[in-house]
């Protein structure tokens, strides 16, 4: 119960942030990514003050044996720089940068029950499940 | 394609909004021990079961939790598209697909990667800002 009462807030600070920030809204987001035409920095701002943060916390909550409500800390430890990092990251970009949705934000959005909003989600699911299925043959 | 809305530039909310995303990643790794990466915690409640699923769900409905606070209570916000149906499907196709094949996205690498330093995060993030930045570029001054 502790564990899912502590993710659930997790996602609460997470969902607030995003609002607050305005990444919950894809025009925003590609205000960002386009320089040319009314350009609005406001993303960098927000992941600035994010790692602003997390960068010392992490660095610091790392240094406990474990996690308050776990046995062990499960964070990735590969450095290996693959074709399908690289090209995944590439794939995302692409779909980020036509519909200014990235997972986060589509989630806090889908409350606005906007028909295209919950078709992205229905395809990033789709998406999702698609690499799920096709992993054995592809690592 | 024309017509774009603009947004104003809101550094202080940005500022604000993003302390707390940096706030929650420092949560969810200091009570258990995981990384708040959005694209793996949606794939996760989807895929697997037990414990592991209800983490993730309980994560996504804290989400969900706050989108329905600030609506309810803090006169809701702002989702503006700015592109049509098929476009929207195409891009929800690539953003599921891509994060998962590229394990993460703009919370996991972005944030939580490039705040612990590490090599694979940063060439993630520099991947997809830069396809990110292209492709919007082509979409609003090219097509």
């Amino acid at each position: 119960m502790k564990v899912i009462i502590a993710s659930l807030f997790s996602g609460l600070l997470f969902g607030f942030g995003l609002i607050i920030s305005g990444m919950s809204n894809p025009a925003r987001v590609l205000n960002f990514l386009d320089f040319s035409s009314n350009w609005d920095a406001t993303l960098a701002f927000v992941m600035g003050g994010a790692i602003a943060v997390a960068a010392p916390c992490i660095y610091w909550v790392r240094k406990r044996s474990k996690p308050l409500f776990a046995d062990k800390f499960d964070i990735p430890t590969s450095t290996t720089i693959d074709a399908k990092l690289v090209l995944g990251s590439a794939c995302f970009g692409i779909g980020w940068g036509v519909s200014g949705f990235c997972p986060g934000p589509v989630v806090v959005a889908a409350t606005s029950l906007q028909s295209d909003v919950l078709l992205f989600i229905v395809a990033m699911v789709v998406g999702m499940l698609a690499q799920h299925w096709l992993k054995p043959t592809t690592a | 394609m024309e017509n774009w809305i603009a947004t104003p530039f809101e550094p202080l909310s940005g500022l604000i909004g993003g302390i707390l995303i940096g706030l929650s990643v420092v949560l969810l790794l200091l009570t258990l021990g995981r990384i708040a990466g959005i694209s793996g915690i949606a794939a996760g409640a989807l895929t697997q079961r037990g414990s592991e699923q209800y983490w993730r769900l309980a994560f996504l409905i804290g989400m969900l939790l706050a989108a329905v606070i600030y609506k309810v209570f803090l006169g809701g916000f702002e989702v503006q598209t700015q592109v049509g149906s098929g476009w929207m499907i195409i891009a929800g196709l690539l953003v599921g697909f891509g994060t998962r094949l590229g394990s993460g996205c703009t919370s996991g690498h972005g944030v939580a990667g490039l705040s612990r330093l590490s090599p694979r995060s940063i060439v993630a993030t520099l991947t997809f800002m830069a396809a990110a930045v292209v492709t919007t570029n082509i979409v609003r001054h090219v097509l």
